[in-house]
Order: C-alpha cells, then structure tokens, then sequence
C-alpha cells in the first residue's frame, strides 16, 4: 500500500487538484495497485499546484505542477517510488522554496488531513490548549505578552496586551471573535490555513478563551471562502464530538456576506450582531465593549494561529525569532504577476528585493517589474528604488507604506499607476459602509478628480485638490478605509507622477 | 443553517425553489433563536430561492421582532443579497489588484466586446449571471473567478468563453 498526497485547498482545485485526484484513482484501479490518497490542504507553493505526494522509504516525494494527462505517465514512471520524471521535485522537504521557510504557524499545512483530529494530535497538536488549560489566566496573557506577538490582520497592535485589557474587564459573559474577513487582495494566508488546518484555529481560540475567561467565541468567514466556512464548521463538530469544545468554551463560524468592510473589527461585530456592517466609533473598545455590549477579544486568524506556539513553546522561543520590533515569523504571500507566488513562512527580517527575487523569482509575464503594492488595497504602491525595504512593521511604514496582512501584490511594467489610483479610490467608493463623510463623499470625489486629472485640463489645480481631499480623508475618516486609500493614491503619484501626466486619453 | 427546501418547486438547473411563503416561514423560525439570527437567516433564504423576495421582508421582521426597514437595510447594505432572481448559475470575475496585474480587466473588456456580457447582467437565456468580486483569495493563481462556488485560477480567454457558452464548469 503507498500513501499519495493530493491537496484538497481551493486554490489546488482551482488548477485542478480534484481531476488529478480522480485520475490518480482511476489510473491506479486500472493498473491493480494498492494506493491510498490522503487529500491534504496546499503546502503554500501556489506556483507548484497541483502539488502531488508520494509517500516512499526516503520520505514524501513530490511532483507538481500535475495535470490530469500527466498521471499515467507518472505511473509509468514508477512516481510511487519516487521514479524519474520531468515533474518530479525531488523530497517534499528539501525542495529549496519550502526548505528555506521557518514553518510555526503553517507546520502542518499541506502535510496532514485537514479534518483528522488524529493526525493534528500526532503532528504536535492540542499540547498548548493543554498546557494553557493547567495554567492561571493572566500568566497565559502573559506568556503571550512574552512573545511579542503583533496582530497579524493588519493593524499590528500587540495581543497580549488586547488580551490583558479583556481578561481585566469584568464581566459575566466575554467573547473571543475570530476575524476572517480576509478581504485584501493579494491575502490568502486565512484562507489557507481554515482550509489546511483548521485545528490549529479552533485551538488557538480555545486558549484564547481560557486566556480571557471567554465562553464563547465566533469566527466570522466572508462568504468568498466557502470552501473555508465548510472546513471550519465540519472541524468545529468533530473537535466537539471529541470533547474539546462544549465545556469551558465553545464556538461557531458564522458566514460573511461580501462586504470588505466587515474586515474592520467594529463593523465585523456589528455584523455578526445582524446588522448593517457599519462602523462604531472608538472608544470604548470592542475589549471593554464588543459583541452585544461585552468584553469581546477580536482577532485575526493568523494572530490565533500562532497562539498554540507559543503555549507550546513558550513566549520566549516566539520572541526568538524576528527583530527589533517585530517578533516571530511574517507569513508572506506573494500574489499578482509573480512566478513563484504563495504563501512564505519565514521570521521577519526579509526585504521586499529578496521576497519578489529570490523567492518569488520576479514577474510571471517575464518582464520588468514597475510597482508592488504591499498590505492590500488600502496598501501604497512602492516603485523599484523602494524595493531594499525590510518587510517588518516599523520598516514599511518608515518607508510610507504598510506591512498590512502580509500580501505582496507585483506589477510589471503594462501598469498604469493613474488607473490604478483611481480603483483605490473607486474600491473605497465600492466599500464604504457610508457612516462619515470623508469616506462616503470623499471616496466618490477622489474618482472624479483623478479623471479630471487624466483627462488633463488643468492638471496642477486638480492635483493639489486630490492633495488636499486626501488629507481630509487620512484625517476625518471613522476608519482605516477611509483612513488609509489616500496611501495607495499619494503614494502612486508621488512615485509615478508620470502616469498621471500623460496625454490627454 | 442548512436549507431543506424539501417539496417546495424547484427551478431546473439551479437547485433552487420558487418563492414560497410557507417555506420562508419554516426558515425564519428555524433560525431565530440563534443570537444574530438576522444574517443567518438571510443567507438560508437566498441559498432556497436564490434571492431575497420582497415578501421575505415582513415574514423577517415578525419572527426576529424588528421592523421591516431594517431587515430591508441589512439586506441592502450586503453585496451579497440579491433581490431578484438572477440565472441559474453564477461566475464572479475577481477585479482586484492582484487578478489585474494578471489582466483581469482584459478578460472583462473582452467579454463586454465580444458577447456584449456585462458585470451584473444575465445571458438572454437566463442560465448565467455574471458578477464582479474583489478577491477570491486565490491571488498567486490570478486571474481567478468562482462558478457557483468552484473557485478558477489561472483564468484565460478560452476558458471564460467556455464557462460562458456553457461547455465547461
């Protein structure tokens, strides 16, 4: 019997993993081999899927990208064993894109069944939750604190500290809330991880609970993850079947329904109350005054994620990883017209250069890179000269950009940073939950000045009037989208004033 | 919530029911109990007759005890909820940055040219709606879009006019 890996994410099926499947299945019933496939969640490397397993002597060896028609000829060629083919890559495990990562919160993604308790458990799951479950509340929090851990969704603001404010609140009733809204394009790594491993969240939150003194908590999935939602909800039956949810603390997912404002935590929350998703001023914060009025933690997938780590190893061992003031690793996804794109586990310390080059081995289209947009939408454009950047909190912003939730998005040289500018703007229009003006207002008019600017009658006055409304939207908006769309757009026009001065279109 | 839309009428080729009161009434109350039931209970309508009927809105408010202007404003602030039928399947195109450092919009202009297919319209038979969606989270396999649920990367013109004319899913 030969155990064969084929990934079950998505993104794998997306390209074609579910017909590769099939394939593999057929093939091996013709032929009377005794093969068993285990359908695991994607190892990351997008670039590689459909990413196959075979499970040999030496180890699990992998050949990708797979294609349907490819699999006779791979059992022609003894793939079972690990024979010579023109997809083969050699162990799954020195293969120099997975090697070079430094996996905590991503260990077992891509390595085991994402439903299988059993295997979660053998891989080193459920020894944090268990660890946490013996210790004091607040010396959980601490150890946390410890680890230096930074919200991992975008906003970077330490867990620990999050935690002690919603353990010190009191209440009869708190809540833990997932937030997995993941909404940023160019962001994945939620998305990878519900459908890979979706233990690692549930405990994660259990610990959180505990932590806090929590007895229930929410995940909140955008409803562009369907295949994440179904994960979630069939990993969060079977962990209470098995009696790990239910008692001290239990949960439910519940299903976003495509607003990428939702994403913002006060906006989540009013949502998962049934509501219109629209943003609550601060303070008081959703730690003192959150879902239906209680202390309510609300974290980003990632940030939970990386919980059971810590518990397991200590906050000390977390904060070994990283620099200065960003502790632990960055899970990096690179995206857009990239050749090695997908999600890069590595301790912060990377540059942009190293992360788009040598990892990601520069453009897909094979030609020059002009722009990245790092950390979503509401992310600024860096040119080529802004590429040394390190990608760590302080770094980026130092820089006039943000780290976000850890999306690279690359362009090459067919980009039009004026266009570009202005679906920020029209994406912000899009979006807006309309609770201020500068946003609601301010999002409409940043469309019309672009055009007025691309259209060239009097290029200098609409500029500084783009200025101007900017900074009234930096400065007067509720939120970080309102917020925040100015950077995408400033930054597009400091760096490429040449697209917004072209000849009139 | 799962919907057993059990022996409501269904439409063919979409997996859906006609509207139908006693069904909506049968959702509304399985659902209410739950704290936030009002998304829920929402989502469980559209899933049965593929849209959020006008006659739902009332049937809402009295089982979740809230007026009908604000079961109407969550429906409406929601992309979503729809609130006519559209055709008995669905593709999203992804418009976001990373589907367009990858051409996205190409795919979208040509559709538009060619077929004369725009974002949020209906083929004139009424099998396939077209949407936009901005990210799919499939942004290292761009161009991406999702038909029905079944996510698509690595989109391309021969594969879109495929899935449009109804020879491939």
């Amino acid at each position: 019997m030969t155990r064969v890996f084929v990934p079950i994410d998505s993104a794998a099926l997306s390209v074609g993993a579910g017909e590769v499947a099939a394939a593999i299945a057929g093939e091996a019933e013709r032929r009377g081999l005794d093969v068993i496939q285990v359908r695991t969640g994607s190892r990351g490397a997008m670039w590689l899927e459909p990413l196959v397993e075979a499970e040999t002597g030496a180890g699990r060896v992998a050949f990708g990208p797979v294609r349907a028609a490819d699999v006779a000829g791979l059992f022609d060629a003894g793939f079972l064993d690990g024979g010579a083919h023109r997809l083969a890559l050699g162990l799954t495990e020195e293969i120099p894109w997975l090697k070079r990562q430094q996996r905590l919160t991503f260990a077992r993604c891509g390595v085991t069944d994402p439903l299988s308790l059993d295997d979660y458990r053998t891989h080193g799951g459920l020894v944090g939750l268990k660890r946490a479950r013996t210790m004091a509340p607040g010396d959980i929090v601490e150890e946390v604190v410890a680890s230096g851990l930074r919200g991992r969704g975008g906003a970077g603001f330490p867990t620990g500290v999050k935690w002690r404010t919603v353990l010190e609140a009191a209440a009869e009733c708190k809540y833990i809330v997932c937030n997995a809204d993941e909404g940023d394009s160019g962001t994945f790594a939620d998305r990878l991880l519900m459908e890979g491993d979706p233990f690692l969240l549930i405990e994660g939150m259990a610990i959180a609970g505990a932590a806090v003194g929590a007895t229930t908590g929410y995940v909140y999935i955008r409803s562009e993850y369907p295949a994440a939602f179904a994960t979630v909800k069939a990993a969060i039956a079977i962990a209470r079947s098995a009696g790990l949810l239910g008692g001290a603390f239990d949960m439910e997912a519940r299903l976003g329904a495509g607003a990428y404002i939702c994403g913002e935590e006060t906006s989540l929350l009013e949502s998962l109350e049934g509501r219109r998703g629209q943003v609550r001023p601060r303070p008081p914060l959703p730690a003192h005054h959150g879902l239906f009025g209680a202390p309510t933690a609300v974290n980003n997938v990632m940030t939970l994620a990386a919980i059971p780590w810590i518990l397991t190893h200590g906050g000390a061992a977390y904060a070994g990883f990283g620099l200065g003031r960003s502790r632990g690793t960055l899970t990096l996804q690179l995206a857009g017209n990239i050749a090695r794109g997908g999600l890069f586990e590595t301790a912060f310390g990377l540059t942009l250069r190293e992360a788009i080059f040598e990892i990601g081995g520069g453009t897909a289209s094979g030609r020059p890179l002009r722009a990245v947009q790092v950390g979503g939408p509401l992310g600024a454009y860096f040119p080529e000269s802004l590429l040394d950047t390190r990608l760590d909190y302080e770094a980026m912003l130092a820089a006039g950009g943000m780290l976000g939730h850890g999306g690279v998005v690359v362009f090459d040289d067919t980009v039009d940073l004026a266009r570009q500018a202005r679906f920020a703007m029209e994406f912000c229009a899009l979006e807006s939950c309309g609770k201020c003006t500068p946003c609601r207002i301010g999002a409409v008019r940043g469309v019309e000045t672009i055009d007025r600017i691309v259209a060239g009658a009097d290029r200098a006055r609409d500029i500084a009037m783009l200025k101007d409304l900017c900074m009234l939207m930096t400065d007067g908006s509720l939120c970080a989208l309102g917020g925040l769309t100015p950077y995408p757009v400033l930054s597009a026009l400091t760096h490429f004033p040449e697209d917004f001065d072209r000849p009139a279109r | 919530m799962s919907v057993d839309i059990g022996s409501g009428a269904r439409i063919p080729g979409s997996g859906r029911v006609a509207w139908d009161e006693a069904l909506a009434g049968e959702i509304v109350a399985r659902g209410a109990a739950r704290p936030g039931a009002l998304l829920p209970i929402l989502h469980a309508l559209q899933e049965a007759f593929g849209y959020i009927d006008r006659q739902a809105l009332p049937i809402v408010a009295e089982g979740l005890n809230i007026s009908k202007a604000e079961v109407f404003g969550v429906a409406s602030f929601y992309h979503d909820f729809k609130v006519a039928p559209g055709g008995a399947h669905v593709l999203k195109i992804c418009r976001a940055e990373a589907c367009q450092s990858m051409g996205a919009e190409d795919l979208v202009r040509r559709l538009e040219a060619r077929r004369g297919l725009r974002i949020g319209e209906t083929t004139a038979d009424g099998r396939l709606t077209l949407e936009a969606v901005y990210c799919l989270g499939n942004c290292a396999l761009s161009p991406a879009a999702m038909l029905d649920g079944a996510l698509i990367g690595r989109l391309d013109a021969a594969r879109l006019d495929a899935i449009v004319e109804g020879r491939a899913g």
